[in-house]
């Protein structure tokens, strides 16, 4: 693999070296010493033109774990605010020696862009609403690690399907990996032809979570309520809101998954961010895991 | 110069002749494999000059015109002054004049500074040669605005070009709404920014009495809503672009900025529709909307990346090759599209021989890097056409002539 800019053009079989490596990389984390010799002598980069603590430290951490070397570059402390051009910013980096280019750009498509100019590896760390391809493998990763298969899963995705990234990058993987995608979310955040795409749309929260594996809520802005895609934030936790009463539908050991951040009370109850079912911290260290496994892919 | 044995196909002709420019030259050619059809008239385009010219000018977009095969083009005001005054109107002009080459008929602003708030002076524009009014690019959102437009513009004989784009439906969307736009995660412009205001314009042109005409159509229900407005006899004429019959938004995918247009690339019975509303008439005229632009403005994010295409010179071999030769038009019907009824709509005169003379059977491949427009962004690249230009003759002179028939 030369770059990895989403799950719609990555195969089941590189999904699935991914995620074998990741369970290696798993054990230098979960170690003393967390430091590997996989990236000795390798440049990495992280640009990113949207703020992000925990994505950015993510891929930080997982560079440093196997000891390369690391910058990072934020849209607004860099010459981005001066006008220079994605490619000008991605040709420069390029030329003080970077092999991986991390970006994460409010733009679907910019990853792309660069991947076609330059040279260097590039990770697609969320472009616009396109994709999220390292949050969609770690969490297949997540559920891998406590379903043993991604083949024969019903996983519903809940939420604001329209703008997210995470949503479109787990429907690519998930339903390469042979699992059932539900999503379910007001019929304003529902993209048209997302059926297409492989998932299934299911507008009521009770009916989609029957008997699901795994649900994973998504992050909705709450100023998209101005835009007149629901009407107040008190009617979408009533109708769309995961609670308990919600995950008495779905089958017995089902997961609660949540990329985070999380607005308490909105897309979930706080009872079940923090109940048993939920792997929302453990998707945190598998998302470092993941991260250390395709750094080492793509610069192997 | 003499065409020795050349076909020359007009709407209701078809015929082996042998045609005379009276251009001094004593060159006889033998054009027994040539075609001469009645010279093409662009009734939409962007030579980009006053403001731009970084992207185009009026002598790099007449060139590119008249290798493209047309003799007669009508330019958009969305330049830097807008033409929305006779002083933008009389430098155009002027400029185009002095080239004796390819002829420039400005379309005038329908407001100020194309801000869909004050009328322009359509009387004096008209009066300085100005053929038609629009606010191209920025489409008038007031409905009652339009109406006066239409009323006012009527009483000087300017006919007016709306751009159809209801720009509250279409968000900040930056290509067709649908399949493509959902995998791809870009916004979509819906179908119905379009329509909405086709429907609106059609409803005015109703109401009024009055003609209006449709720029660039590219859906299926625009097409139906036109077919049946002209068939209760309201004054609706409407011109679609090469792109909508030959393209769908699957050119996107790989966030192929120079598939970026506005109206967007639609979908397959969209493309449908378009070629079945130029059969059966609903759809007067084809127009290149050629929008050229710099390579900067398309090498970006395609959310920022400029909408539109370098036409010009590609326009007539992709109508040939997907309308005449796909069996859909007879040459004679594509003449009516692309000489004919732009003309009609624009009232301007015919006069003096205007001509383009195309080979029928020789296959050529687009190259946009080597286009003489300023403007290489095309989608275009490596299609393969028949319809290859070789001469254009405006008012009895040659103003293009072909390399490959040179020497
Ligand atoms: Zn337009």
């Amino acid at each position: 693999m030369k770059h990895l800019l989403g799950l719609k053009d990555t195969s089941k079989e590189e999904i699935e070296n991914i995620l074998e490596t990741a369970r290696g990389m798993q054990v230098i984390l979960d170690s003393n010493i967390k430091k590997a010799p996989h990236l000795n002598g390798k440049s990495i980069v992280t640009l990113f033109y949207e703020n992000s603590t925990r994505t950015r430290l993510s891929f930080e951490l997982a560079s440093k774990y196997l000891s390369s070397a690391s910058a990072n570059i934020s849209a607004s402390s860099s010459s981005v605010a001066k006008g220079e051009t994605l490619l000008d910013t991605g040709r420069t980096i390029q030329r003080m020696g970077t092999d991986v280019i991390i970006i994460r750009h409010p733009m679907a498509g910019a990853p792309h862009l660069l991947a076609k100019h330059l040279n260097c590896s590039i990770v697609n760390a969320g472009d616009g609403m396109n994709e999220h391809p390292t949050q969609a493998l770690l969490d297949m990763y997540t559920m891998l690690r406590h379903k043993g298969t991604l083949q024969g899963l019903k996983v519903v995705i809940t939420g604001d399907v329209l703008h997210s990234r995470v949503a479109r990058s787990n429907i690519w993987g998930l339903t390469k990996m042979g699992a059932e995608v539900v999503v379910n979310g007001p019929a304003t955040m529902m993209p048209v032809a997302i059926e297409d795409m492989g998932a299934r749309v299911e507008p009521n929260i009770k009916h989609a979570v029957k008997d699901a594996d795994v649900i994973m809520g998504l992050r909705i802005q709450l100023e998209r309520q101005k835009s007149g895609l629901f009407p107040t934030i008190r009617e979408y936790s009533k109708f769309f809101s995961v609670n308990e009463e919600t995950l008495s539908y779905a089958a017995k050991d089902c997961l609660i998954m949540h990329p985070g951040p999380v607005n308490r009370g909105v897309e979930m109850t706080s009872m079940l961010i923090d109940g048993d079912s939920s792997v929302i911290e453990e998707q945190v260290t598998s998302g470092v895991a993941v991260r250390m496994a395709i750094l080492y892919i793509l610069t192997r | 110069m003499v065409f020795k044995n050349i076909r020359y196909v007009s709407v209701n002709e078809d015929k082996v002749m042998d045609i005379h420019l009276d251009d001094g030259s004593d060159k006889v050619v033998d054009a027994k494999n040539l075609v001469a059809i009645p010279g093409l008239v662009d009734m939409h385009c962007h030579l980009r000059d006053p403001g731009y010219e970084y992207k185009e000018d009026i002598a790099s977009g007449v060139k590119a015109a008249a290798k493209g095969g047309f003799v007669k083009i009508a330019c958009m005001p969305n330049t830097k002054p807008v033409i929305d005054n006779s002083a933008v109107v009389s430098y155009i002009r002027k400029k185009a004049e002095s080239l004796k080459s390819v002829k420039v008929y400005p379309i005038g602003a329908i407001t100020k500074n194309i801000e869909g708030k004050e009328l322009a002076e359509i009387g004096d524009m008209k009066a300085h040669g100005a053929v038609a009014i629009s606010d191209d690019g920025n489409p008038v959102m007031s409905s009652s605005l339009m109406k006066k437009a239409m009323i006012y513009a009527h009483s000087f004989d300017m006919p007016v070009i709306s751009h159809c784009e209801d720009k509250d439906l279409a968000e900040d969307g930056s290509m067709n709404e649908g399949f493509v736009s959902t995998v791809l995660g870009l916004r979509g412009i819906p179908k119905a920014a379009e329509e909405a205001m086709v429907a609106r314009e059609i409803i005015l042109a109703e109401y009024t009495g009055l003609p209006v005409h449709i720029a660039h159509v590219s859906t299926r229900l625009a097409v139906h809503m036109i077919r049946d407005a002209k068939k209760r006899g309201v004054k609706v004429t409407c011109e679609t672009c090469h792109h909508y019959f030959t393209l769908t938004d699957e050119t996107v995918y790989g966030f192929n900025t120079y598939a970026k247009v506005n109206p967007p690339l639609r979908e397959k019975e969209d493309v449908e529709a378009i070629i079945e509303g130029l059969k059966d008439g609903t759809i007067d005229a084809i127009a290149t909307d050629h929008a050229p632009h710099h390579e900067d403005e398309k090498k970006i994010e395609f959310q920022l990346a400029a909408n539109g295409i370098s036409g010009f010179e590609t326009a007539f071999g992709l109508s040939y090759t997907y309308l005449v030769r796909a069996g859909h038009l007879s040459l004679g019907e594509l003449v009516d599209k692309m000489s004919i009824r732009p003309l009609e709509i624009l009232k301007i005169k015919d006069e003096g021989v205007n001509l383009t003379i195309f080979d029928p059977n020789v296959k050529f491949v687009v190259e946009p890097e080597k286009f003489v427009s300023k403007g290489k962004n095309s989608p275009f690249g490596g299609f393969e056409l028949f319809g290859e230009v070789m001469y254009t003759v405006v008012d009895g002179r040659i103003v293009y002539t072909s390399d490959k028939v040179k020497g």
